[in-house]
């Protein structure tokens, strides 16, 4: 048992090492709290409910893709029965997240996933509007 | 209730019948269902074609409003560069358009007129046949889509294609766009493109753009497969061409001499 002091004081350092992030932010005053997204004013629901959309909304756009260019459907029929147009940027940008930036890009960004490449074909309508300005 | 072996190599053999059997008629019933609930209100054919009456093309000499029109709808992007054009429809002189038609005593009507060219819908398209990722293929009515999604960029459909109707963005093709169009997306560098027969405008009921702005209303669509279609009436009536036709691609665009 003479190692103990070297033991004892090895393993505090260890465990201060590795929890060393989370004490930093604690010290720092950040937590680890998601992005604020900017939701959208006039529309309560999505089209998927919010759970389904947050871990599968490039599952839902894949599919939504697939329907309206191979298979010619055009509408979607929501969990709720609603329809909606399937458009990315007519639909979901145009109705009702109006600002990708503060919604895609804000979540993207703080998860750390490189940008889709989406928007460089289709429109951001914000794009139009500064343009026409 | 013991069952004999032979009762249950019986019962075995009708069930795997049954099991078969419904298989099938689900398939033949899948089968049937004619592609997909067509929205209401949408133009839709058979076979989608077009004709183009040139004497009432050439009156209006020097007129561009058909390819201006589309390309304004459909985002293309205008290059000074040759090398980088695109371009969805577009007019060269009738030499060259039917090359396959060389005449040196060739009529003064048609001699040097520019004559329009875009993609012709073939039938037997060959550029759907060489696309390694089915990015390019012939819908149930006719037309030859595009999914620019799954376009790799590789331009097999552009060495196939006889008529040149495909063109590669070999830039961003974003700033060289005049005037962005909301409702169509654009494309991007690395994806070739083409005429889709305005599929989207058809939808929504609407005639394809170049149609719509076309002053002396040469351009006429409609649907092969109907008898009584205004197509057919024209083709009926009047002598017509198409592009290439001994290249066995059969072409579904028609000019009316």
């Amino acid at each position: 048992m003479r190692d103990q002091g070297l033991i004892y004081g090895g393993l505090a350092i260890f465990l201060g090492f590795i929890t060393f992030p989370v004490s930093y932010n604690l010290v720092a005053g950040k937590t680890s709290k998601g992005p604020e997204l900017k939701l959208p004013v006039a529309e309560k629901q999505c089209v998927a409910p919010v759970d389904y959309m947050k871990g599968s909304h490039m599952k839902l756009l894949m599919d939504w893709r697939e329907n309206l260019v191979r298979k010619n459907i055009r509408t979607y029929t929501a969990f709720d029965g609603r329809s909606y147009t399937i458009s990315l940027s007519g639909t979901c940008l145009g109705k009702c997240h109006s600002s990708k930036a503060d919604f895609c890009d804000r979540c993207h960004s703080y998860v750390g996933i490189q940008t889709p490449y989406c928007m460089d074909c289709h429109i951001d309508p914000k794009l139009i509007q500064r343009s026409g300005e | 209730m013991m069952i004999s072996r032979k009762r249950f190599l019986q019962m075995t053999g009708i069930s795997m019948l049954l099991a078969a059997g419904e298989r099938r008629l689900g398939a033949l019933a899948a089968a049937f269902q004619t592609g997909s609930p067509a929205s209401p209100g949408a133009l839709t054919a058979r076979r989608w074609a077009m004709v183009i009456d040139l004497p009432k093309c050439f009156q209006k000499e020097g007129c561009t409003k058909c390819s201006e029109a589309c390309h304004a709808v459909h985002n293309v992007p205008q290059f000074n560069d040759r090398a980088h054009q695109v371009k969805w429809i577009w007019k060269d002189p009738f030499e060259n358009v039917f090359a396959s038609q060389e005449n040196e005593f060739l009529t003064v009507t048609l001699k040097n007129k520019p004559v329009l060219a875009f993609c012709n819908h073939c039938d037997e398209p060959p550029c759907v046949r060489v696309c390694p990722t089915q990015a390019t293929w012939k819908r149930e009515d006719g037309i030859v889509m595009m999914d620019w999604h799954r376009c790799i960029g590789c331009r097999y459909c552009m060495a196939a294609c006889p008529y040149g109707s495909r063109s590669f963005n070999w830039m961003d093709p974003r700033s060289h766009i005049p005037k962005l169009s909301p409702d169509f997306p654009t494309r991007t560098k690395g994806v070739v493109e083409k005429c889709t027969f305005c599929e989207e405008r058809l939808v929504k009921g609407q005639l394809p753009a170049c149609v719509e702005a076309c002053p002396q209303k040469a351009m006429v669509c409609g649907d092969l497969g109907d008898r009584n279609s205004k197509v057919r009436e024209l083709l009926g009536s009047r002598y017509s061409i198409r592009r290439k036709p001994e290249l066995g691609t059969k072409p579904e665009v028609f000019y009316l001499v």
